[in-house]
């Protein structure tokens, strides 16, 4: 038999600390993060003593002066005479600008070269694995580079369109590929245009509305609506009708070749071109092997139980296997966006003005304020990343398996 | 700097133990070597040859001070740096000196606390074209593209003189010479600008150099210098007498070839002060007697070193123009060894 006794009042010694395995990783944790506290201190006390040893000073008063440079892609107001926080600016813009075109391009290349990857054609499948193993195993730098290269040499320069018999000619005459870039029209916007604008806005929300309803309709009766032809003519029809019942309030300004370039319509810049295709192409490559094992993830039982009950192909993938897959796909393709922002600050190689050149290059070049602009740029990624990871979790939290 | 090196070298900017305010003379004795910033790789300037060693105008200053310090003009580390790094090595130590054709401004004299220590070329910013793009000046360049090396005075001087002449321009600022050349023979830019001496530079490496012009406006002052950090003048002074001794020894008809001869032979005080047989020049700055004149035969007076490297005997082929001496109308002119 044994007898029951009052537990030994719990005492706390010091020893405890280090002996029992109830507070040793704590003890452990605490001493960790002491010492990291402490080698930061050391590092930035280092740094603030020699600085002062140098007569130098962390300040920031240069964002205030003139940047004394220009920039060639400016979606801001910007001119030589702007100050360096300006030009800054221009920098974050451009850089969220390429990598917001690049993060949607990228997602489609993936989608697509995953799924394709999947195919029953033994020679889709193969080309599939080629564009990936090639794209994904060598370093985007030298894709950028490459692409910008074959841009510049292999596209006529502004001269071949000039003159009797110019070598090369405008597409449809309001598209010009020179190895400046690509020009096309730019809209004129006429007095009432905003009401086709505004025309335009509502007949996409129509669209969505009427898949809705079809939807809907199908759900509760069984009906099943047509939904391509009808969101086709929802999209166009009333823009078109309400433009020409204004008076065409929208009109087109054609690129025209003055001087040395085109002039006129709206620039697409090679370097731009070059970035977004480079970084597009290289992370679709990994987002395709996301895509790709996401769906292999879906138990093969639910495409086959889907097949069972009548599914077309298509439909199994879009309504059965995708939705399914999306809670495995998401999770990495956070990390990928974020890879294509941080990616885009090679953006220099080919010229490029993102906050890597402007902010981190010109200006701390001809300021010298290296620690102070290098900060500014950790902070801004950070902000960047931290916030594409918080948008991305939220839609990954109302993608994924609900417990109830 | 009291911190220990391990943990010094961890700061993020590399701004290391060792830094300014210490006596570089004795670090570079101790060394044993002289820690040399320089470009990395402009043909004429600074560029490792077939065999790997560093040759170039930029360069011969690195020997001619490690000749004069310590003797042996092969005692250099060089260290090449961009347009984006050279400051911070300098400042934090990484280097003892930069001779990276580095235009002389009052910010970086004064703001970034480096002390420029005289100028090996006077150079100015000019523009490259096509011959058949049929422009003859650089104000009819409205509207043209033009490429521009980052980070450098180039930038800013273009855009000045662009926004002085009311005239508009588009800029591709390109990394590198290398990637500058390739984009200006695509005709992804109209025009290319840098230094006049890299423009001519750069044209020497193209297949048909005839093809290009420079246009006759130079549009800015760009004296090109060697530069130390601010606060030891000592090392200051030895850099900058070191210099003065290339450009005077041209002057006083010194060379490579005769200097022996001259310093037994000669009857100028001047000479052999620098020669150190009379007087004590090279005690007054912590060296030896004979510092000049090792640093004189290293690589040559500063004429030789110029002919041999950018001169119009060379690929570079560039005039002496403002880098002659003062005697023959240009610019050099060195104080008096006294």
């Amino acid at each position: 038999m044994t007898t029951l006794t009052d537990p030994d009042k719990e005492s706390f010694r010091l020893s405890m600390l280090l002996y029992d395995t109830r507070y040793r990783s704590i003890t452990m944790q605490v001493i960790a993060l002491g010492l990291l506290v402490a080698a930061f201190w050391f590092l930035g006390s280092n740094l603030a003593a020699n600085l002062r040893a140098a007569g130098l000073n962390i300040s920031y008063s240069f964002l205030g002066a003139p940047a004394g440079y220009d920039i060639n892609q400016t979606l801001i107001p910007y001119t030589s005479r702007s100050s360096n926080l300006q030009a800054a600016w221009v920098g974050i813009i451009n850089t969220l600008l390429v990598a917001f075109l690049a993060c949607i391009t990228a997602t489609i290349f993936g989608v697509i070269a995953g799924v394709l990857r999947l195919s029953n054609n033994w020679l889709v499948r193969k080309l599939m694995a080629v564009y990936v193993e090639i794209f994904r195993n060598i370093p985007v730098l030298i894709w950028i580079l490459i692409i910008y290269t074959i841009m510049t040499v292999s596209t006529p320069a502004p001269n071949a369109f000039r003159g009797e018999t110019p070598t090369s000619t405008m597409f449809l005459d309001a598209f010009a590929f020179t190895n400046r870039g690509v020009y096309i029209p730019a809209p004129v916007w006429g007095p009432g245009s905003m009401v086709v604008v505004a025309t335009f806005v509502l007949s996409i929300i129509g669209v969505f509305a009427y898949r809705r309803y079809a939807t809907k309709l199908l759900f509760d009766t069984g009906r099943l609506l047509p939904t391509f032809w009808p969101s086709v003519a929802i999209f166009f029809l009333p823009s078109i009708l309400v433009f020409f019942v204004m008076g065409s309030p929208i009109g087109l300004e054609y690129p025209a070749l003055k001087g040395f370039n085109f002039q006129g319509g709206i620039q697409i810049g090679a370097p731009l071109i070059a970035l977004w295709f480079a970084l597009s192409i290289y992370t679709g490559a990994f987002i395709a092997e996301n895509v790709r094992a996401g769906i292999q993830a879906v138990s093969r039982g639910q495409s086959e139980a889907a097949a069972a009950l009548g599914l077309r192909p298509g439909r199994i993938m879009n309504l059965v296997v995708l939705p399914q897959a999306l809670r495995v796909i998401i999770p990495p393709l956070i990390s990928q966006y974020l890879n294509i922002t941080k990616n885009s600050s090679l953006a220099i190689l080919v010229g490029y003005a993102d906050i890597t050149a402007t902010l981190g290059g010109i200006t701390l070049n001809q300021t010298g304020r290296a620690i102070e602009c290098v900060t500014l740029l950790m902070i801004f990624y950070l902000i960047i990343s931290l916030t594409i990871s918080f948008g991305m979790n939220i839609y990954n939290n109302s993608t994924k398996l609900k417990e109830r | 700097m009291k911190k220990s090196v391990i943990f010094g070298a961890l700061t993020v900017a590399g701004l290391t133990a060792g830094a300014a305010g210490a006596a570089t003379l004795d670090d570079v004795k101790a060394r044993g070597k002289l820690n040399c910033g320089v470009t990395t790789g402009l043909a004429g300037f600074a560029a490792p040859n077939a065999n790997g060693e560093w040759e170039g105008f930029d360069v011969a200053v690195c020997r001619a001070v490690a000749a004069a310090v310590l003797s042996d003009k092969n005692a250099v580390e060089f260290i090449p740096t961009t347009g984006k790094t050279r400051f911070t090595a300098l400042a934090s130590g990484e280097i003892d000196l930069l001779a990276r054709n580095t235009t002389w401004t009052f910010s970086r004299d004064t703001d970034l606390k480096f002390d420029f220590i005289g100028v090996n070329y006077y150079d100015g910013q000019g523009f490259m074209v096509p011959k058949a793009l049929g422009v003859s000046s650089a104000k009819d360049l409205d509207g043209a593209t033009v490429c521009v090396q980052t980070g450098t005075t180039t930038e800013l001087n273009l855009a000045d003189f662009f926004r002085a002449n009311n005239i508009s321009y588009e800029p591709v600022p390109i990394e590198t010479n290398a990637e500058g050349q390739q984009q200006y023979l695509a005709g992804a830019c109209d025009t290319y600008t840098t230094d006049a001496s890299g423009l001519a530079a750069t044209r020497a490496t193209f297949e048909t150099p005839g093809d290009h012009i420079l246009l006759p406006e130079i549009i800015s002052k760009e004296p090109l210098g060697p530069l130390v950090r601010h606060g030891d003048n000592d090392w200051g002074d030895i850099v900058r007498w070191t210099l003065n001794a290339l450009v005077a020894a041209e002057e006083l008809g010194i060379t490579s070839a005769n200097i022996e001869e001259m310093t037994a032979n000669t009857t100028n005080p001047e000479v052999a002060r620098m020669m150190g047989t009379e007087g004590d020049l090279g005690k007054m700055i912590g060296l030896d007697a004979e510092w000049s004149k090792r640093a004189i035969m290293a690589e040559g007076n500063y004429g030789e070193i110029f002919a041999k490297n950018i001169g119009e005997e060379t690929p570079i082929g560039l005039a002496r123009g403002l880098n002659a001496q003062w005697t023959d109308g240009g610019l050099l002119y060195a104080p008096p060894f006294r």
